[in-house]
């Protein structure tokens, strides 16, 4: 039951197949096949009946136009209209005012002071000066936590040992003026949205400390309550924009169509991973894409850019065309790719691969092979892979754990790479990239 | 006598009250629904049945369990003719109640001691909470309980697990921060042993399911313990957040593949109208749910009974 969104549609768009124009009629069992998928996906299940409504209504009387599958029609209107319920206008966050306040909010557990650490480090490499403030006076060892995140990313904690979280965050205000700190960012205690104190109780927070900004944080995991649960946050703050974290797991995140339906209010940033840079700013039509299964080329491309150092890579072409490219620079290049994180995510962001590739394990480990076998030659070997003779290979198998038959392959690969740059350069071909071998 | 038998106690009522209390959500959601879409209809016309599809589909009963329980009622309805709106109120309980309990297994009671308790789940879905509590039920049975703080990676994960072991008052096996999970918890349960503890329950750091090398980490977690003593872990126990939707399948799906769960725990069930993922899950999984958690008071963990939460869910 958890093929994703667009398999779905697949098999739903079937019925679709052969017609010239879409009818009430041939269209009845693709609509139905389209709320099944977003109830699946965590979509509340009124917001899914209105989607798909909307959808039928502009689907019908279209011509399918023969260059055209009825099936990319509809997914053209299903993508389009989901990029459209969940872009809108996005501010970015403000920071008006000295200090600035950003209070964050949210359920038990759903990422609040993970989010505080990272967004404290975005704004610090945005040249800002923030404080964080451990207002959680509850949960055991929860100021403990944001402390050690602060000192991770090298941003001040305030706290103090009493149990008034406003009394807190209004000395942390006072604190953050003196001491320079343009950005005081507040993380509070989780709370359900049905706890009458804890919610007067955040009331009064931003009641006191008037906050430029509030952020609701949400578990991208959330089931049907999502719209409950959003609601009663947003009547009670009326907070600026929300903030889904956990989206490196495998939900495809319906909820985030929910609470923005719901609430109407902006996706500001989503948050994938415990490093303290697993941060994004929200992109509607890639979390269409996502929640589609199309992949997510930008976001790949955005994700090489930042992690490959611009010099390397020319220094690496400049190599590629003069055919010196050589194994110390395919072990940098694995390194390179390792540092844009988990291999399946990546995978998962070209279209067409994330569908082939969802039941496959593919490894972070997969390249430990091929590093441990590099590693176990020679820098002669590595830079000059042609004196490589049996003896030598025998050793490296040795070296490496590996067998012969891994080495031998390897080096196959590696020459067949080789040989394909030399005919690329031979065309005067300028890709920035050598293709690499994925496969062991 | 086995350890279940503490757990089996017949709960009085004051336990009772709390499960109803805490259930408060769902219930009124679900039962208040249910009524209203029954009153005035004689039979199970479309509208009915949207509407009940509907109301177990916004409770994150999930769609391939909500579509087993109308096709049984539908079913159930064709061969006895009912009444009126109890009797099919009746009806629809014991279809309920049957579809989850044909999977429910009755559980082996352990002789072993210590019983070890590996607790797994995603993270922030309340584990070291439910640990906390555990260890205080435990407790007041009279049992001899130790924790292991294997949670090593969070910040502060091993402080958050040391100040519950304190308001409880039972013993902590720690190895501060950042030390190796599987030596913690061979080194937890090694302590039980010689200490003669009637209960090991060992923490894990929260982990995305998605994430092949940390589960394989937990893998080795799970197997070390069986070093020190046999059959150990005797219990793998899943957390799963209530608010959590249809991921939740996926989760119980690879944590079993990774470990073997043979519990799960249902965390902040007290906070949300949508205890329906139960249903789902009980009726998708062989495996029970032992525990849910009410409240955030230590007391708010109770065993779970499939037979009385879904009476609980039809009560006025």
């Amino acid at each position: 039951m958890f093929e994703n969104l667009s398999s779905r549609l697949d098999r739903a768009f079937k019925s679709l197949k052969g017609q010239a124009s879409i009818t009430e009629l041939n269209v009845a069992e693709t609509v139905k096949e389209i709320r099944r998928a977003l109830v699946d996906a965590d979509v509340s299940y009124k917001i899914a009946k209105d989607f798909t409504n909307t959808v039928k209504e502009k689907a019908l009387g279209q011509n399918v136009l023969t260059s055209v599958s009825p099936g990319q029609l509809m997914t053209k209107i299903v993508n389009d209209e989901l990029k459209e319920l969940l872009g809108g206008e996005t501010k970015p966050i403000n920071l008006t005012g000295n200090p600035a306040v950003i209070l964050i909010a949210g359920l038990q557990g759903s990422g609040k002071t993970t989010f505080s650490g990272k967004l404290s480090k975005y704004l610090k490499s945005k040249g800002r000066n923030p404080l964080l403030v451990a207002c959680d006076v509850y949960r055991p060892a929860a100021i403990d936590q944001i402390k050690v995140l602060g000192e991770q990313v090298g941003v001040s904690v305030y706290s103090e040992e009493i149990k008034d979280p406003v009394a807190i965050a209004q000395n942390a205000i006072k604190h953050a003026k003196v001491n320079q700190h343009n950005v005081v960012i507040v993380d509070t205690a989780g709370r359900l949205s049905i706890d009458e104190a804890m919610m007067n109780e955040i009331s009064n927070l931003k009641k006191e400390l008037q906050p430029q900004e509030i952020l609701f944080v949400v578990d991208s995991m959330t089931g049907q309550d999502a719209v409950n649960t959003a609601k009663n946050f947003n009547d009670r703050l009326d907070f600026d924009g929300v903030v889904l974290t956990k989206l490196d797991g495998d939900t495809r995140g319906g909820a985030a169509l929910s609470i923005k339906t719901v609430v109407n209010k902006p996706i500001k940033f989503v948050s994938s991973g415990e490093k303290m840079d697993a941060l994004d700013v929200f992109h509607p039509d890639r979390m269409a894409g996502r929640i589609l299964g199309m992949g997510d080329v930008v976001s790949l491309v955005e994700k090489a850019q930042e992690t490959f150092d611009e010099e390397e890579a020319a220094r690496l072409q400049k190599k590629m065309r003069k055919n010196q490219f050589d194994f110390d620079d395919f072990l940098q290049q694995l390194n390179q790719i390792k540092k844009m994180g988990n291999i399946k995510d990546l995978m998962g962001m070209i279209p067409g691969v994330g569908k082939a590739i969802k039941d496959i394990d593919i490894d972070d480990d997969s390249f430990k092979s091929i590093e441990a076998i590099i590693q176990s030659m020679t820098s002669e070997e590595r830079q000059n892979p042609d004196v490589l003779d049996g003896s030598r290979k025998q050793r490296i198998a040795k070296g490496s754990g590996t067998s012969t038959t891994e080495v031998n392959k390897l080096v196959k690969q590696f020459s067949d790479m080789r040989k394909m740059m030399k005919s690329m350069n031979a065309m005067g071909g300028k890709k920035r990239l050598g293709k690499m071998p994925f496969r062991r | 006598m086995g350890l279940f038998d503490f757990f089996k106690k017949s709960p009085d009522e004051s336990e009772k009250k709390q499960l109803d209390k805490g259930l408060e959500k769902t219930r009124s959601s679900l039962l208040g629904k249910l009524s209203k879409a029954i009153v005035g209809k004689s039979s199970l016309d479309d509208d009915f049945l949207d509407e009940l599809e509907e109301i177990l589909i916004t409770s994150d009963v999930g769609v391939e369990t909500t579509v087993k329980i109308i096709e049984r009622l539908e079913k159930r309805v064709s061969r006895d003719k009912y009444m009126n709106a109890e009797e099919l109120q009746e009806m629809l309980k014991e279809e309920i109640v049957g579809l989850i309990s044909e999977n429910s297994q009755e559980n082996s009671i352990p002789e072993s001691r210590p019983y070890v308790i590996m607790v797994v789940g995603v993270n922030g879905v309340g584990k070291t909470t439910t640990i906390g509590k555990l260890a205080n039920l435990f407790k007041n049975q009279g049992l001899k309980v130790v924790l292991g703080a294997a949670d090593t990676f969070r910040a502060a994960a091993v402080d958050q697990i040391k100040i519950w072991s304190e308001r409880v008052d039972v013993e902590l096996v720690s190895k501060g921060m950042n030390a190796d999970p599987a030596s913690v918890a061979f080194d937890t349960v090694k302590y039980g042993k010689e200490q003669g503890a009637d209960v090991v329950i060992v923490d894990t750091a929260g982990r995305l399911h998605n994430k092949i090398n940390l589960m394989n980490e937990l893998s080795k977690i799970k197997r070390v313990m069986d070093k020190q003593v046999e059959g150990a872990p005797h219990e793998v126990l899943l957390v799963l957040d209530a608010s959590t939707g249809q991921n939740a399948f996926e989760q119980a799906k690879q944590f079993t593949a990774a470990t073997e769960v043979t519990a799960l725990a249902l965390t902040k069930l007290d906070g949300t109208a949508k205890g329906g993922v139960v249903l789902g899950i009980s009726e998708q999984f062989n495996i029970p749910v032992k525990y849910i958690g009410v409240g955030e008071q230590m007391n708010d963990l109770q065993i779970f009974d499939a037979k009385s939460f879904v009476h609980s869910l039809f009560e006025s």
